[in-house]
């Protein structure tokens, strides 16, 4: 039976119809995928040497100790980025194919989730070294590595659920932020509790049974839960609420823009995919903490601050911008039989944009806390972000393929986060060149000289506006028959 | 109105429409048959410059359609629902059709007050996004949104699938109106000999691409069309 479900994905994957860009997609991922598991091996051994030579303490009891935070990071990590199993439910569900298979082959493709094996390249070899180099009983040492692989899978069942139920987020992720809030005041040390707890995995050999009892708990919750909401009305179905008719008038001095203006902002406040770009763009807000916080090292560099910048103010530009025109897959037809000239529906794209920039530079006004030059380095990345970057991203929609599923959130076995590691990963380019017109600038003169020069090539995109946009229009209408080709292939 | 030439369009060899030529008056109801696969929704797509032929040219008006879109202001068509916005609520969707053609609101609810009955309720006022309608329900929008903006060419892929028997009656209807009058070119494509033959004026027959009957309607057209896909 198992056969023909990895016979079926076998043929979705190499008969997609983006398959080409989908294999480029999957190297590019798979290095990504070995520099991780590298940082996280050689990482398990330098905090080994660390602790232990540095701070001359035990390494098995300053790890317990931070278990916690591993654990919950990995849950919220998860939550973001894992992707649910996508297997094409509704055909099998007809056919003789038991629902209990179709779940367990679900499920079976998430325990190889990558996921879930990047810890074992931090914690096999942690392992080995307390055994070898520290003396720890061989047999405890496994038990408690047992106790681990345990909790990581709970959180992958967890997760699974999860996504499944909107409630259960706010409920976890509310207990979160509270326990979170009291940590960081320093009214309550959730690790005095838990650090006893991962001790005890390495103590007491019968709790390892405890977790593994609570495991299985979870496995057999969720696996009842998705088995429960197999059918079209359930976990497959759509919900329809009653919603109201908006006009949104008041955008109609925008001219013709406002048509599209319209039309995109109820695009992004009733689908769930676009909505998510607005909670990227809050996260990407926060980023910046990283950055001028000092809490990580290698981003101390002078030129990291206009990374930063960018980032913090660009968030929507970069995850919106990236699928322009790909958000209106489903009915580009349509679009390309209307009376409309793309640079009235590029603009409208553009203005989102820019407001959103702009919304997001005085949001970030925070960042004054860190100084009026943190705060530069903000309003400089906004400059470039709307002078240069916006059309960078149109640019680069022109080539964009894949057709949006904007309700893929109805779908039990869907995708549900928009926001993951491949997006991520394609902003990147848009960041070298301010940093490297900034470190132009900041070593050859002076650190306002490197923002000069960011905010110049920013005002000189700006300027040029409409000679770009004549050449973006361009490209997209000689794209335009290969576009409609492949939003017509289904994924 | 409408003029093909040469045109042919080849998937990997495999040629899915050849027409050396094709003229569409002015005013016509044409009517476009054929078997599945016969090349009716290429044509049509590629009438709408939405798909590109691999050699020939089609003109609208007088215009190429894959050189300018100055065609785009007098065609309207319905092909799938690809061509309808599925966050969107009916009247949200009949609104932002009427602004891409010039039309204010006031004007969208006149011409859409002419068919309350063929909507049976079921369309306005719905509190509903359109992906939320049933299918047919989604086809009554998409039909009724190519009449906005006073289109001189609408072109209709199999408008009669999926609706129930009245509206299919009450579809004929309106397609009858649309074909009598001399300013407007209606192109129809379908399954259903029966209904096609009511509604044009003229019937093309489409087989593996190819233009092999072009009648006009008469008391007899209903027949020869079955005799010839009774072969």
């Amino acid at each position: 039976m198992f056969k023909h479900f990895v016979t079926l994905q076998w043929k979705s994957f190499w008969r997609s119809a983006s398959l080409t860009s989908g294999i480029f997609m999957k190297i590019f991922m798979g290095f990504w995928a070995l520099y991780l598991m590298l940082v996280m091996a050689g990482g398990s051994f330098l905090v080994f040497s660390y602790v232990k030579k540095d701070l001359c303490l035990d390494p098995l009891q300053v790890i317990n100790q931070f278990l916690i935070y591993w654990v919950v990071f990995d849950l919220i990590f998860r939550y973001a980025l894992q992707q649910m199993p996508v297997i094409n439910i509704k055909p099998l569900l007809i056919l003789p194919f038991d629902k209990k298979k179709i779940v367990s082959f679900a499920f079976a493709k998430t325990i190889f989730s990558f996921f879930n094996i990047i810890h074992a390249f931090f914690f096999i070899p942690f392992s080995i070294l307390l055994i070898v180099k520290d003396g720890h009983s061989a047999m405890s040492v496994m038990l408690w590595h047992l106790g681990l692989i345990g909790l990581i899978f709970f959180n992958n069942f967890l997760n699974i659920i999860l996504n499944k139920k909107d409630n259960l987020i706010f409920f976890i992720g509310g207990i979160l932020a509270v326990l979170g809030g009291l940590q960081y005041y320093g009214y309550f040390d959730i690790t005095t509790y838990t650090t006893p707890f991962f001790q005890s995995l390495y103590d007491t050999p019968f709790t390892v049974l405890i977790v593994f009892v609570v495991l299985l708990i979870m496995v057999v919750f969720s696996f009842r839960s998705f088995a429960r909401n197999l059918y079209l009305d359930a976990g497959l179905g759509s919900k329809s609420k009653n919603i109201t008719t908006e006009n949104l008038d008041w955008l109609d001095r925008f001219g013709k823009t406002a048509i599209f203006l319209k039309n995109d902002i109820k695009l992004i406040k009733r689908n769930k995919r676009p909505r998510t770009t607005i909670l990227v763009s809050v996260m990407f807000l926060f980023y910046g903490l990283l950055f001028f916080t000092g809490g990580i090292e290698t981003y101390e560099g002078p030129v990291w601050r206009i990374f930063a910048g960018i980032i913090v103010s660009g968030g929507f530009l970069l995850t919106f911008g990236q699928f322009v025109p790909s958000w209106d897959s489903a009915y580009y037809p349509l679009m390309m039989s209307q009376n409309i000239k793309y640079k009235e529906y590029l603009s409208s794209k553009w203005w989102l944009m820019v407001v959103g920039t702009i919304i997001s530079a005085i949001l970030a006004s925070g960042y004054l806390y860190f100084g009026w030059e943190v705060y530069l380095a903000v309003l400089v990345g906004a400059i470039y972000n709307i002078g240069v970057n916006s059309h960078v991203v149109l640019w680069a929609g022109a080539y964009v393929k894949s057709p949006i599923d904007l309700t893929s959130a109805k779908n039990a076995f869907g995708d549900k986060q928009s926001f993951n590691i491949k997006t991520m990963l394609l902003s990147l380019p848009k960041m070298a060149l301010p940093m490297i017109l900034y470190a132009i600038g900041h070593y050859a003169y002076s650190p306002n000289a490197g923002y000069a020069l960011v905010t110049i090539a920013g005002i000189a995109g700006f300027a040029f506006k409409d000679a770009v946009f004549n050449k973006i229009e361009k490209i997209y209408r000689t794209e335009k028959h290969k576009t409609l080709w492949a939003y017509k292939q289904k994924k | 109105m409408i003029a093909v030439h040469d045109l042919t369009k080849t998937y990997t060899g495999n040629t899915v429409l050849n027409i050396e030529h094709l003229e569409i008056p002015k005013g016509d109801s044409f009517g476009l048959v054929g078997n599945n696969g016969a090349g009716k929704t290429t044509l049509f797509s590629s009438l709408l410059d939405l798909i590109k032929p691999s050699t020939g040219y089609i003109e609208n008006k007088g215009i190429k359609v894959n050189e300018s879109e100055a065609w785009k202001s007098v065609t309207s068509a319905f092909i799938d629902e690809t061509f309808l916005i599925g966050y969107l609520t009916a009247e949200e969707y009949f609104y932002f059709i009427g602004e891409l053609r010039g039309q204010n609101k006031a004007d969208v609810d006149a011409l859409l007050s002419q068919f309350e009955d063929f909507f049976h309720g079921e369309i306005l006022g719905q509190k509903k996004y359109l992906r939320d309608l049933s299918k047919g329900n989604q086809k009554k929008v998409g039909i009724i949104a190519t009449l906005i903006g006073n289109p001189e060419v609408i072109i209709l892929d199999e408008p009669f699938a999926n609706l129930d028997p009245t509206t299919q009656i009450r579809l004929k209807k309106i397609i009858k109106e649309l074909a009598a009058n001399p300013e407007i070119t209606v192109l129809v494509s379908s399954h259903d000999l029966m209904h096609v033959t009511e509604v044009c004026e003229r019937i093309v027959v489409l087989d593996k691409g190819e233009i092999v009957k072009d009648l006009a309607t008469s008391q007899e057209t209903l027949k020869e069309l079955e005799e010839h896909f009774n072969r």
